[in-house]
This record gives structure tokens, sequence and C-alpha cells, in this order.
């Protein structure tokens, strides 16, 4: 499903990301781990295009079609999803009618109708209800007054209504109490299907204990340092990053 | 990234001020300059009775005694008044008996404009008074309006056809020293539009005026007077468009309203003059206008709705004067800035009977160098027991060189009075933009998205196809200015 190939990216000319290479097929989830600036906000930000960000060598294939060579918007509408550390709220707008814009802009983009809004408001209660998330998140504004957990939740919902092909989830962990994160870890499970794929970008391991990762990467000085699987989360709690970064 | 240009300079093409062409009519106009004899020559020209040419001499000796406002936060080189054409008509027989012998250049104008004035197509409800610089050239649906006894007229054939109504109200509401613009408007206005309903008439149509400034050097003074008798309604709709030229042109109209007992108007508008080049400033209109309703009769209410997206200067405050008990006021506005505009523009509320209430609802968005200000006045008298105000005033800046200001100011003559009010100010960012096409929605979407949603109270107020309309123009004129 998505192949980088030797990725180079920066950020204003600083070269962060230098030379990764990764391979995700559907139905995998991919934990990305690596301690503070190794480059795995970097990397979940040029995956889903983020202007300020830029790929300075190797490719990007999604599906085997060039991701570099789209925008934001055509990544999302081509099924790549991405939970972000730090939502940003937008006044006024109501969180309904953001989530059926969304939902529209892939349907018109796939040749379809635009949803009829009655018909979207069943469709996101069902959604909400599989979530267990309470009705206020329809009536309340974009993300606008939300607590960092709430703003979690929401990205979460967002996931479930688009039902991307892959998701890229950054450090949603962060700032969650355990109940929190228990609810966004569950909602996140129910979203698994045989078909998506997934990219968790964390810090720690315990967001591991909830979803567990097929494959674990560790990132360090921008390149990816070690694989492995489960253990390797564990063992990295365990024994701290220095125990990857001096070893290589 | 290469489509994400594209799209950009697409938009960016249609966002070229699009009513900037000018219309070739051959057309009378007077010669520049201003003195008590061209005061007397306008008055002539329109053959009007005695009183109005008292009207504007009155208004004239006063004017001369007058400055120009400088209180406003606005700065422009001082306006040469000797410099302007105080009339510019169409040339056109004297009397059109009907829309097929108005000038064909001018009715394509009005076309191209997308404001129908062809009375047999009835493509719209709604009934038009269109103005051409000076002159009213061509009134819509006037013989079904009369049916139900509405007058709906150029002002300056209500001169002639119904002087006492005209002579009983003109200068009740903005009295001819009230500004130096109103002042200048009264000495020198040469049309405008008359509206009066009778008791007991809900308007069946919204009824409106188109502006267009077509002359380089001439100013348009038009004058608007409505009139609604007891327990009656109209809606009105108000429009503005104008060439692009690189000199400013002076608009200085004057709007008056007087509403009966139970009687409400409903006045919107949707200004885009043109606002000058976008890059150094230069051309646009100066758009100075006084716009003020009086509540007369008890229960009675009126409600102006504004969305100002033009104009070089705006200096604007349509006001309500609440008179008889229990009537209100309400004031509902969008005021975006971009470019090198300035707006100065709000609302005064003067609480006169008692169980007065007020609202103002103040939306400003300033963009590029622009310079965005509300200036808002609620004043409450000694006698208007239990008066209550609410204001809410909020500003949304986008990018980092614009600016927006608020100047409230509350008087309250008595105890009883509750006033309220809120402010906030808030920025629509790139990072807002990029979480929208994060989740596969268009830019131009985001942005409208976010612009409606900041102006959600004050569009809900406009007749529906001017919502869509206003909503179409922000975002157009915005597209550019983000990120």
């Amino acid at each position: 499903m998505l192949e980088i190939k030797d990725l180079h990216a920066g950020i204003d000319g600083n070269e962060i990301v230098k030379g990764i290479s990764l391979a995700i097929n559907k139905g995998e989830i991919h934990a990305v781990m690596g301690p503070n600036g190794s480059g795995k906000s970097t990397l979940a930000k040029v995956l889903c295009g983020h202007p300020s960000y830029a790929a300075t060598g190797g490719e990007i294939l999604f599906e085997g079609k060039n991701l570099l060579e789209m925008d934001a918007e055509e990544r999302s509408l081509a099924g790549i999803f991405m939970g972000f550390q730090y939502p940003v709220e937008v006044p006024g707008v109501n969180n309904a009618e953001f989530l059926r814009m969304a939902h529209n802009a892939r349907r018109v983009s796939a040749g379809e109708e635009e949803i009829d809004p009655l018909d979207f408001d069943e469709l996101l209660s069902e959604k909400m209800k599989t979530l267990g998330m309470e009705i206020k998140y329809k009536e309340r504004n974009l993300n606008e007054g939300f607590s960092g957990g709430e703003k979690k939740k929401n990205e979460i919902l967002q996931m479930a209504i688009l039902e991307p092909k892959l998701s890229i989830l950054d450090e949603t962990d962060s700032g969650l109490d355990i109940d929190a994160l228990r609810v966004v870890a569950e909602g996140v499970n129910k979203l698994r299907t045989e078909n998506n794929a997934l990219i968790l970008i964390t810090h720690y391991q315990r967001l591991l204990d909830y979803i567990k990762p097929d494959f674990v990467h560790v990132l360090s000085a921008g390149k990816i340092v070690k694989s492995g699987d489960k253990a390797l989360a564990l063992q990295l709690e365990s024994q701290g990053y220095d125990w990857v970064t001096t070893a290589n | 990234m290469s489509n994400e240009q594209n799209s950009v300079s697409d938009i960016l093409e249609d966002n070229t001020y699009k009513y900037g062409f000018t219309t070739d009519v051959e057309s009378e106009t007077f010669a520049k300059g201003l003195n008590e004899d061209v005061v007397r020559a306008i008055s002539k020209k329109k053959e009007e009775p005695q009183f109005m040419l008292d009207f504007r001499l009155k208004a004239f000796a006063k004017w001369k005694t007058m400055k120009e406002p400088e209180w406003p936060n606005v700065h422009y080189p001082r306006i040469n008044f000797q410099d302007i054409s105080y009339y510019s008509a169409p040339k056109q027989k004297k009397v059109l008996n009907s829309l097929d012998e108005v000038d064909p250049e001018v009715m394509r104008t009005f076309e191209k404009l997308g404001i129908p004035l062809d009375e047999q197509k009835k493509l719209a409800n709604v009934a038009v008074d269109a103005v051409f610089d000076s002159v009213s050239v061509a009134t819509t649906h006037k013989k079904k309006l009369m049916e139900v006894g509405i007058i709906f007229c150029p002002i300056s054939e209500a001169l002639k056809e119904y002087p006492e109504l005209v002579e009983e109200y003109l200068g009740t509401v903005v009295p001819v020293g009230d500004n130096y613009y109103a002042a200048l408007n009264s000495a020198v206005f040469t049309d405008g539009s008359f509206v009066y309903i009778p008791p007991d008439t809900i308007s069946p149509m919204e009824i409106s005026t188109y502006f267009r400034i077509n002359t380089e050097e001439t100013g348009q003074f038009e004058r608007t007077l409505i009139i609604c008798a007891e327990n009656s309604y109209v809606s009105y709709l108000e429009g503005c468009t104008a060439p692009q030229f690189d000199t400013n042109q002076l608009h200085a109209a004057v709007v008056e309203l007087v509403t009966m007992e139970n009687a409400e108007i409903k006045y919107s508008t949707v200004q885009n003059w043109y606002a000058g080049d976008k890059e150094t400033g230069k051309g646009g209109i100066y758009n100075f206008v006084t716009k003020r309703g009086k509540c007369q009769g008890d229960n009675s209410k009126i409600s102006w709705t504004q969305v100002e997206t033009g104009s070089a200067i705006t200096w604007k405050y349509p006001s309500c004067i609440l008179q008889g008990d229990n009537t209100s006021g309400e004031f509902y506005s969008v005021a975006l800035t971009n470019g090198h505009m300035q707006a100065d523009t709000g609302t005064k509320m003067i609480h006169l009977g008692k169980n007065t209430r007020s609202s103002i609802i103040s939306k400003g968005i300033s963009a590029d160098y622009s310079s965005n200000s509300y200036r808002g006045q609620v004043k409450v008298g000694k006698n208007a027991t239990n008066a209550r105000n609410y204001s809410q005033c909020d500003s949304m800046l986008v990018g980092d060189k614009s600016s927006a200001h608020t100047f409230p100011y509350i008087e309250a003559a008595n105890s009883s009075v509750q006033v309220e009010h809120e402010a906030a100010t808030s920025r629509i960012s790139e990072d807002q933009l990029f979480y929208f096409e994060s989740r596969g929605i268009s830019r131009e979407n985001a942005i409208e998205a976010v612009i409606s949603g900041f102006c959600k109270e004050v569009f809900k107020q406009l007749p529906m196809e001017f919502a869509v309309e206003a909503q179409k123009l922000l975002t157009l004129k915005l597209e550019d200015s983000v990120g």
C-alpha cells in the first residue's frame, strides 16, 4: 500500500529525515517510535502533505502513485488520514457540518452524489454510537474549546467518517489521561479492517498496550535504527532510547 | 503542489474586480465646480418645486460653514470639491413610456451586472430602481406595486407626483446640517429612490435599488426616502458597483427611513464599490454615507443589514432613532477590508422611548494592509426607561499587516438601562486551512466555511439570494489574502 524509499525531508532547508525506507501493507499496524527530534513528526507531516515540510530526496508511493506530487487535499481524497497531535480550533464552523463537508468531498471525488443532510446525520449518529461519543460533538464548533482528550476523540470520529485506507496518528496519546487514552484506542481498534493500515507515531509504549502493532520501528537522528515486533517496544520501555541509539 | 498553483491563479483571475468596466453612453454632464448657481441649476434641471430649492440652498449655506470630519480612523488627501462634476445623466428622451426607450447601452450595463430590468421577463420577484450616475434610469414592477398602493419611484419623480409626501418627511431623520457629507448631499443630490408603503400593507415583493457610478469625475449623491405607514412591512435591498478608475470618486448618499406604529422596515445592503488597486491602493470610491431610520410610531422596528466589501474608504453608520415606545433597532454588519482599504463603520442606537431595544452584531474582517474600525454609539435618554442594548463586535484578522479597531461609546441617562457588550478577535490561519485540506476539503470551500461561520449571525438576516452572493463575494475577495 505505502512504500517509502530513501526519503529525505525537512523544514526551512534543515534536513530532519535522512534516508528512511519503509513498506506498509494493508491490514498492518506499524509503530514509529523514537526520542524527541528523531524525525517522527516530520515523517508524519511529509506523508500528509503539510506545505511547510518538503521532501528533498527519495520517493513515496501510495498504491503505486507518487505521493509527493499530490497536495494535501488529493492525498486525503486518495485515502490517507492524518490524526493531528495538535488539532486546530476553527470557531464558528459546526463540527457536524465540517464532517459532512469532508464526507461529501470524498463522495464527489469518487463521482458520487452528495449525501442528504438527514442521511448524513444518521450515519454520524451511528459512528458516534460505535465510538461511544456524546452527542455534544455534533453541536459544538470544530475543536473550539475542546480539551486535549476531546480533540483527539474528535480526530478519531473524523477517521471513522472518512474511512481512510491509511491512517497516520501523530502522538495521539500525548496529553491524554488513561481513560481518554482507552476510549481513543478502542475507537481506533474498532475502525480496523483487513484492508486498512495504520501508522502510530508515539514517544511512549503505553499506547501500544491498547493498539497492538505488527511492527515497531525506532527512529534516531532521521533514520530507522532498529525494527522489530511488539517486544522491541517493551525493551525500549525498560532500557530507554539510549540502548538503540548507542548500539548503532 | 503544481495543482494548487493553478487553482490559486484561476481564482485570482476571477478575483479581479469584474464590475470594473465603463459604459459608453452619451451623457449630459455639468462643468466641474460647486457654488450656489450649480445648486440652483440642478434644481432647475429637475424642475423641482420651490420647497426643494429652498431645502437645497439652506443645506448649501450650512455646508459652507462646516468642516470635513477628522475623527474617523481613515486617512486620505483632502478632497477638492471644486474638481467634481455634480450632475451627469445619460441623455435620453424626456419621458420614458417603457423600458424599451432606455438607452440600450445602459440596459446592457445593468444586464452585465446581473440586474434584470426587463419587466416583461419578471425573472425575479424583486422590484428594481436602477440609478446610473446621478439619474434613475429604470424602475421595474411599478404597476404591480401600485395595485396595493405602494409608491416606488425615483425621488425626482416623487417630487413631481407626490411633493407633499416628500416635503413632509425629507430631512426629518437626517437634517440638512446633520454632518458635512449629509449637508453636501442635501444641497446637490440628483436622484435616488422613494418608497411609500400605505397603512396595513405587506409589500408583495422585495424592493431594491441598484447604484452604478459610470463617469470618472462625477460624484454620486443619491437620496433615498422610505416611509412605512401603520402596520406595514417592507424589505428593501441595495446594491452598488462602479468602474475601475485611477482617480477617486466620491459617493455621498443619504438614506432616511421612517416607521409608523407597528411598522417594520428591513434594509439590506451589499456594497461592492471599486476599492482601488489592491497593490498600490490607487483609485477607488470614497463611500461617505449617512443612513438613519426613525422608529416614530410605537412598537415599530427598523433593521439594517450591511455587507460592505468594497470602496477605498468607507465612512458609514446606519443608525436608529428609537422614538416610539417599545420600538426596536437592529444593526447587522459584515465589513471586509483588503488591499489598502480603510473602513470606519458601525451604528448609533438612540433610545428615546420606553422599553426600547437595540441589538448590534458587527463582524469586521481585515486582510492585507487594510484597516477596519467598528465605531458604535448606544445613547439612552432619560425617559427611555427599561431600554436594553446588546452589542457584539467581533474582528477577524487575515495575515499580519492588517488592523482591526473597536470604538464603542455608551451613554445612559437613566438607571433602568441594561447594556451588554461583547467583543472578540480571531484569526483565519494557514493551519486552519491546512486542516480542512487534510480532510479532502478544497481551500476555497475551507475559506468559505470559516468566513460564513464567522458571519453566520449576519448572513442569516439577508434575503436568500443576497446571502449566497455575499458569501461568494467575501470568499473571492479573501482567496489570495490568506497565506
